[in-house]
């Protein structure tokens, strides 16, 4: 770190601590001297495993996001959070139908919500929690799916949720049946899978294994090339 | 947003963009790819691997003599986390089929297919399960699935991009079992691209001859790993996830054979003696060393804890001499340093730039071949931007994505580089993005054969620490191929392995030997390894504010802080 930064005051798990301005939560925790445990994952806002809350001063709000994607600000308190602990219901995908049924069989609390949208408030994803949630218990499992696309299961959501619902875990199983029974399947895959089988490609793949570096480099010069973008 | 001197040099982009507009358009290669002679000469003018300290020779263990990147010979002349006297191998805390070491993808689709042949599996994982690098790849998979492609093509591409030195029984098994494995995670429920008639959307990729790259908009690896996840959790009678406890040494037995592997609770600081038939390593890659200080894309673990264990026990390594830089890695803002931004932005049409808004290079050259010509652009050329840290970059030129596929297109495949640099006020949509190398990808591990077995006895290796399938170069997309295909192959044949295997008497000697070897050697080191979590802090700096500032401004957390 550079000498000449601009440090602010933020408080960490209650001691006063200097850190540079600019710095994300977790940059801001390694400064103070934390080496990280838990709560900490990819550092580029994909894999939500550094999800956490903090409160600024003068707001009474709790304020939810991504320790790796938030930036410090003057007089914030923090603490990190290891890990939410989460309904995860067990299920064979291949017995259960693309409908409401299957909720209301794995996870019934989904229709305890009072669409009181605090889930969509807290998301760092801005994902709209509230609205899949709805498309869930109304049973329109290919908007759930789509709704919820974005989200890396951090579980801000389902920490904030009064009606305690782990609506991440809910949303990857209307995603999983949406994969698996509503969208049409390739025909190009299955003839490709079939001529595999059937081992067409065997023998040139035989050959090609058996040239020599020279004869394996002379291939991939005469090679062509498909750069359509469209 | 950009600082002005920046604005200036971006509209010299704007300024060229309707004529490489123009150039797309025609629907060739916007710049002629290099020929292999002149991607030879880039490599070794530019590419961090050929610089003089790049390597040097590894003084112990199975790969003694042979120079591997500076790093990883310091990672491996490391002594063991452990005393072999103060650990009671005579406790076995877990008795198991398959022991399966890192949560990642690999280990996840590992112990999906274990678990299918009957027997018990235990993954050991320091963080999360699916806390790992494979949540983060955005750009997709390979899969030749499409009629204008197919495995022979792919197998092509692939072993030219990793410069003729792959193992070809390793790529044969990657590309033909590859459609198996899109529909494979179809059938799980991974929502892969589709056209309105179903057909899977191909994307070209560095390196790649033809369309192949299969993706799920540009959250592919995290829509991977957590079905993955998912599935491995929809399992507890048969897999057991011990989270945030790593293992830290095999565990061989007295038939020479591995037998299992001793684990360390991070937050108790327990040791615990897992004793399994057969092993499968999973532990990925290591962009948390910093290989000549380079920022990475890598995941918080990516420790290379695999390499050490399997190294100490005896197995080989092979083209742990070569590393890859992605070619665009975020150097503005400085908050994102090192911040992937996938290659999918160079298949769908992105174009990179230098200050004058000059094309210099191929969009998609293997990623080896492109992040050298940035280099010699920032550096020999000196056309780079500097940022105001003091990093040159070059401009990946997105708005020009827009324009060739029309409006939309951006936010409708590359959702989360919209969101990540929305956060600080830049829109990709219509401003370019800097870029330059960044550590991505380990090339080279443990040296697998077709059945994921290492040189070693019950012990197998898949994914990214492995060695072998990407020679010394992997293209884009091949990863996630690679930890899907070997993760469920290794698993079919440790399944099948450990049915059989009869374990005999537990013991540590092969880490007693290892710190034999290092004394004999002369090496002496305070380095321990594995290193398990990377360490950046600094008490010093700490220290000196705790002195300089006065705890009693602002009233602490009781009464809020106020700007004095």
């Amino acid at each position: 770190m550079e000498s000449d930064q601009k440090l602010i005051p933020v408080y960490i798990m209650g001691e006063k601590v200097m850190v540079p301005e600019g710095s994300t939560i977790i940059d801001a925790l390694e400064y103070a001297g934390f080496q990280l445990k838990k709560g900490i994952g990819c550092r580029e806002g994909f894999c939500g495993a550094c999800a956490t809350v903090y409160r600024l001063p003068g707001d009474f709000k709790l304020i939810g996001g991504l320790a790796c994607q938030t930036v410090v600000e003057p007089g914030m308190y923090l603490a990190q959070i290891p890990c939410t602990p989460a309904q995860k219901a067990t299920y064979n995908i291949e017995k259960e139908n693309p409908d409401v049924s299957s909720f209301l069989k794995l996870y019934p609390e989904v229709f305890r919500c009072v669409s009181c949208n605090t889930c969509t408030k807290i998301c760092p994803q801005e994902i709209e929690v509230m609205d899949y949630v709805n498309a869930i218990i109304r049973g329109d499992i290919a908007e759930a799916a789509d709704l919820s696309f974005d989200c890396i299961m951090c579980g801000l959501c389902t920490m904030r949720c009064p009606a305690e619902m782990a609506q991440y875990n809910i949303a990857l199983l209307a995603r999983r049946l949406f994969g698996r029974y509503l969208t049409k399947r390739s025909d190009y895959l299955y003839e490709r899978l079939k001529d595999i089988a059937d081992g067409k490609f065997d023998k040139e793949m035989k050959n090609i294994k058996q040239l020599s570096r020279e004869g394996l480099e002379k291939r991939y010069k005469e090679r062509d090339l498909d750069f359509d973008i469209t | 947003m950009y600082p002005e001197y920046m604005m200036e040099s971006i509209k010299m982009v704007e300024k060229t963009r309707p004529k490489r507009v123009e150039i797309a358009k025609i629907g060739k290669p916007v710049v002629e790819p290099m020929k292999l002679k002149e991607r030879e000469e880039i490599l070794n003018r530019f590419h961090p691997d050929y610089k003089a300290d790049a390597r040097r020779v590894l003084r112990i263990g199975p790969n003694k003599g042979e120079k591997l990147t500076t790093k990883v010979s310091e990672l491996l002349e490391s002594h063991s986390r452990i005393s072999p006297d103060d650990i009671d191998l005579s406790n076995v805390d877990y008795d198991v089929d398959v022991l399966i070491i890192g949560g990642g993808g690999g280990g996840s689709m590992a112990a999906i297919w274990a678990q299918k042949q009957g027997v018990k599996v235990l993954i050991s994982t320091k963080l999360r399960i699916g806390d790992a690098n494979s949540m983060m790849s955005q750009g997709g998979m390979q899969a030749a699935v499409n009629p204008h492609d197919n495995p022979i093509i792919h197998y092509l591409d692939a072993i030219g991009g990793g410069h003729f030195d792959n193992k070809p029984e390793l790529v044969e098994t990657l590309t033909m079992d590859a459609p198996m494995i899109a529909k494979y995670l179809e059938e799980l429920g991974v929502m892969w691209d589709k056209e309105e008639d179903g057909v899977l959307v191909t994307k070209a990729g560095g390196g790649t001859s033809r369309r192949r790259m299969l993706s799920c908009r540009d959250y592919t690896g995290v829509e991977i790993m957590r079905t993955l996840r998912d599935e491995v959790k929809n399992h507890p009678e048969d897999i057991y996830v011990l989270e945030y406890t790593p293992a830290i040494e095999l565990i061989m037995d007295n038939k020479d054979q591995v037998a299992g592997a001793l684990l360390y609770q991070t937050e108790t600081e327990e040791y615990v003696v897992v004793r399994a038939k057969t092993t499968i390593i999973t532990t990925g890659g290591y962009g948390r060393l910093h290989i000549q200080g380079f920022a990475t894309t890598n995941h918080y673990g990516a420790t290379a804890d695999g390499l050490v264990m399997a190294y100490r026990a005896g197995a080989k390594l092979l083209y742990l001499d070569s590393v890859q830089y992605h070619p665009t890695g975020a150097i503005f803002p400085e908050q994102i340093l090192g911040f992937l931004v996938t290659e999918k932005v160079r298949g769908l049409g992105g174009q990179p730039v230098n200050k004058f808004g000059e094309l210099f290079v191929f969009p998609l050259e293997p990623r080896d071949v492109e992040a050298s010509a940035f280099i010699r652009e920032c550096t020999e050329r000196e056309k780079g931007i500097t940022t105001p840290a003091g990093r040159a970059g070059i401009w990946l030129d997105s708005p020009i994505i827009d324009i060739l596929s029309g409006p939309g297109t951006i936010q409708k495949n590359l959702p989360a580089m919209v969101r990540q640099y929305h956060r600080f006020e830049i829109d990709i949509s219509k401003y370019p993005m800097l870029v330059f190398p960044t550590l991505h990808y380990q090339n080279g591990g443990i040296e697998i054969n077709e059945k994921g077995e290492t040189t070693i006895p019950n012990l197998y290796a898949a994914g990214e620490t492995s060695g072998g399938l990407h020679g010394r170069n992997r293209l884009m997309g091949n990863s996630i191929l690679d930890y899907n295909v070997f993760g469920r192959r290794a698993a079919l044949h440790a399944s099948e392995k450990a049915k059989t295997v009869k374990l005999g008497k537990l013991h540590l000697d092969h880490v007693r030997n290892y710190e034999k070897e290092l004394k004999e050697s002369g090496i002496e080191t305070k380095r321990i390894a594995p290193i398990l979590l990377p360490d950046y802090r600094n008490f010093e700096v700490i220290r000196k504010h705790r002195k300089e500032f006065d705890p009693f401004l602002g009233g602490g957390i009781t009464g809020w802080y106020e700007e004095e």
